[in-house]
C-alpha cells in the first residue's frame, strides 16, 4: 500500500494552513475593524470559494497560473519554474479555496471581542499593528486554532481544485483524493477503504478538538 | 495648558453642538441623560470619533482641525481614557495591564501602590471586585502619564459604596494631576462632587456652565437630571 499521496496530502495541508493564517489574520482583522472603499467587494470574493464549483474555482486558477496566465507568466520569469502541475501550484490553488474556512472563525473571534479593547489599545498608544499583537491576537487565539484546523481538514480533502490545476502526478501533485478517486476507478477497493478511513479518521479528530476549542471559547466569553 | 474644543457632529435625530475649554488642573463634567451626546464628545477627543467639523488643541497643538483635514489618530494624543466597565485587558494582570502603557517600570509599582492595589498585582481582570477594576483602570490610564484624562462614566457600574469610595479617591487624586480632566456622567451629584465646572448636555447642546467651586447651597438636589429644568439657551452660572 502506497502512503506517498496521505503524506503529500499532510504536507500540503500543512504548508497551505500555515501560510494561510498569516495571510488570512490580518486580512480579517482588517475586515472587522477597519472601513475601506469596496470592502463588501473583498468579503464577497473571499467567500466564492464556498459557492463556486470547485472544477469552476479550479478552471480559473488554471487559466491563471497557466504559461499564459498572469501568474503562470511571472513566476516563470522570476523561477524558470512553470506554475502548474507543481507543488507549488497546487499549494497556491488550495490556499485560495481554504480561503474562506480560515477567514470565518477568526472573524467570528474577532466580533465576539469587545471592540473597545482595540480601541484601549490605541488610546494607550498602540498602533493598529501593535494593537493586534498586543491584544487581539493573545485574546483570539482560539479563534486562530480553529481556522487553522479547519483550513488543514479542508484541504486534506481537496479533490477539484487540486486535480484542474495539478494533475495527477505521483509525489509531486496526487493527493490522498485523487488517489481514492483512481483507485476505485481501477477497482482496487481495498486501497481506496484504506485510504478513505484514514481521511475519514483525521476529519472526524479534527472536528473534535473544533467543538472542544469552541465550547472552550464559548465558556470563557 | 488648556484643552479648547469645538466639534459639530450631526446624526439622524440631533446634531452635537459644543465649544468648551478645560484648563490644567481642572475637572469638566459632562452631565446629562443617555443619548445626550456626552459619550460622543469624549471619544471624539480621544479620536475614536470624527467630528464632522471643528477643532480640537491641547497645549498650541492641533488634535484635529476640519479645515486643515487634521486629525491626530488616538495614539498620538497621549490620553488616558477610562471607559464604564471592561477597560482592561483580560489576558493580562493587573500589573500587566498597568505596565502595558508605563513609560518606565518604576511607575508601576507606584501606581499599584497609590491605589492600594498592590495584592492584586498578579490577577487576571475577570478576578477582582468591579472597584478593584476601576482602581486598576484609573492606574492604567495614568502609567503613560497622559496629558488629559478622559472619564467615561467611570464609576456608574458599581454599587453605591464603592462609587462613593471610589469617588473620594478620585477628588484626591485630582488635585495632584495638574492635566485637564474631563469625566461623563448621568449621575448630577457625581458631577458636582467632583467637577470644577459642569456642562450639562442635552441632545448636543451644552445649556449652561455651572461653576461648582462657590456658592455650592444653590447646587441642584437629587441625583439625577429629570428634577432640573434645563433651558435650550446656553447660560453662565455659579452653584
Amino acid at each position: 500500500m502506497d502512503l506517498t499521496p496521505l503524506i503529500l496530502s499532510a504536507k500540503l495541508a500543512l504548508i497551505s494552513t500555515a501560510l494561510l493564517l498569516v495571510v488570512a489574520a490580518p486580512l480579517t482583522y482588517c475586515l472587522v475593524y477597519f472601513r475601506f472603499p469596496g470592502k463588501f467587494l473583498v468579503e464577497a470574493l473571499i467567500g466564492l470559494p464556498l459557492v463556486v464549483p470547485p472544477t469552476v474555482m479550479g478552471f480559473y486558477l488554471l487559466v491563471l497560473m497557466g504559461p499564459s496566465g498572469m501568474l503562470g507568466k511571472g513566476w516563470q520569469v522570476l523561477t524558470g519554474q512553470p506554475l502548474v502541475f507543481t507543488f507549488v501550484g497546487i499549494l497556491l490553488a488550495a490556499m485560495v479555496h481554504s480561503l474562506p474556512y480560515a477567514v470565518q472563525p477568526l472573524k467570528t473571534a474577532y466580533e465576539r471581542l469587545d471592540s473597545r479593547l482595540l480601541e484601549m489599545a490605541q488610546v494607550l498608544g498602540c498602533t493598529p499593528v501593535t494593537a493586534y499583537f498586543r491584544v487581539i491576537l493573545p485574546n483570539t487565539i482560539s479563534g486562530l486554532i480553529a481556522a487553522g484546523i479547519l483550513a488543514f481538514a479542508h484541504t486534506m480533502g481537496e479533490f477539484g481544485v487540486i486535480l484542474m490545476v495539478g494533475g495527477s502526478i505521483p509525489g509531486k501533485t496526487k493527493v490522498a483524493s485523487i488517489a481514492i478517486y483512481e483507485y476505485v476507478e481501477a477497482l482496487r477497493y481495498q486501497e481506496a477503504w484504506i485510504l478513505s478511513l484514514a481521511l475519514v479518521a483525521i476529519s472526524y479528530v479534527i472536528l473534535l478538538v473544533v467543538n472542544g476549542l469552541n465550547r472552550r471559547s464559548a465558556h470563557a466569553a | 495648558m488648556p484643552l479648547n474644543a469645538h466639534l459639530v457632529k450631526r446624526f439622524p435625530h440631533f446634531t452635537i453642538d459644543v465649544g468648551f475649554t478645560c484648563e490644567a488642573g481642572q475637572l469638566l463634567a459632562f452631565v446629562g441623560p443617555s443619548g445626550a451626546g456626552k459619550t460622543s464628545i469624549i471619544r471624539m477627543l480621544a479620536g475614536l470619533e470624527r467630528p464632522d467639523t471643528g477643532l480640537i488643541s491641547h497645549e498650541q497643538r492641533d488634535w484635529f482641525d476640519s479645515e486643515q483635514g487634521l486629525n491626530l489618530p488616538p495614539q498620538q494624543r497621549q490620553l488616558g481614557y477610562v471607559f464604564q466597565d471592561h477597560t482592561l485587558f483580560p489576558h493580562l494582570s493587573v500589573e500587566k495591564n498597568i505596565a502595558f502603557a508605563a513609560k518606565e517600570p518604576g511607575r508601576v509599582e507606584e501606581l499599584l501602590n497609590l491605589f492600594n492595589i498592590s495584592e492584586l498585582r498578579h490577577r487576571k481582570p475577570n478576578r477582582i471586585s468591579g472597584g478593584e477594576r476601576q482602581r486598576a483602570a484609573l492606574a492604567q490610564a495614568l502609567a503613560s502619564d497622559p496629558k488629559v484624562l478622559l472619564l467615561d462614566e467611570p464609576f456608574s457600574a458599581l454599587d453605591i459604596l464603592t462609587r462613593k469610595q471610589l469617588r473620594k479617591e478620585l477628588k484626591g487624586l485630582k488635585a495632584s494631576l495638574k492635566i485637564p480632566i474631563l469625566l461623563v456622567t448621568h449621575d448630577l451629584d457625581e458631577a458636582m462632587y467632583l467637577a470644577d465646572h459642569v456642562l450639562p448636555i442635552d441632545r448636543g447642546i451644552i445649556t449652561r456652565d455651572w461653576l461648582t467651586r462657590t456658592s455650592p447651597d444653590s447646587c441642584p438636589k437629587g441625583n439625577n437630571l429629570s428634577s432640573i429644568s434645563i433651558p435650550r439657551t446656553t447660560q453662565t452660572g455659579q452653584l
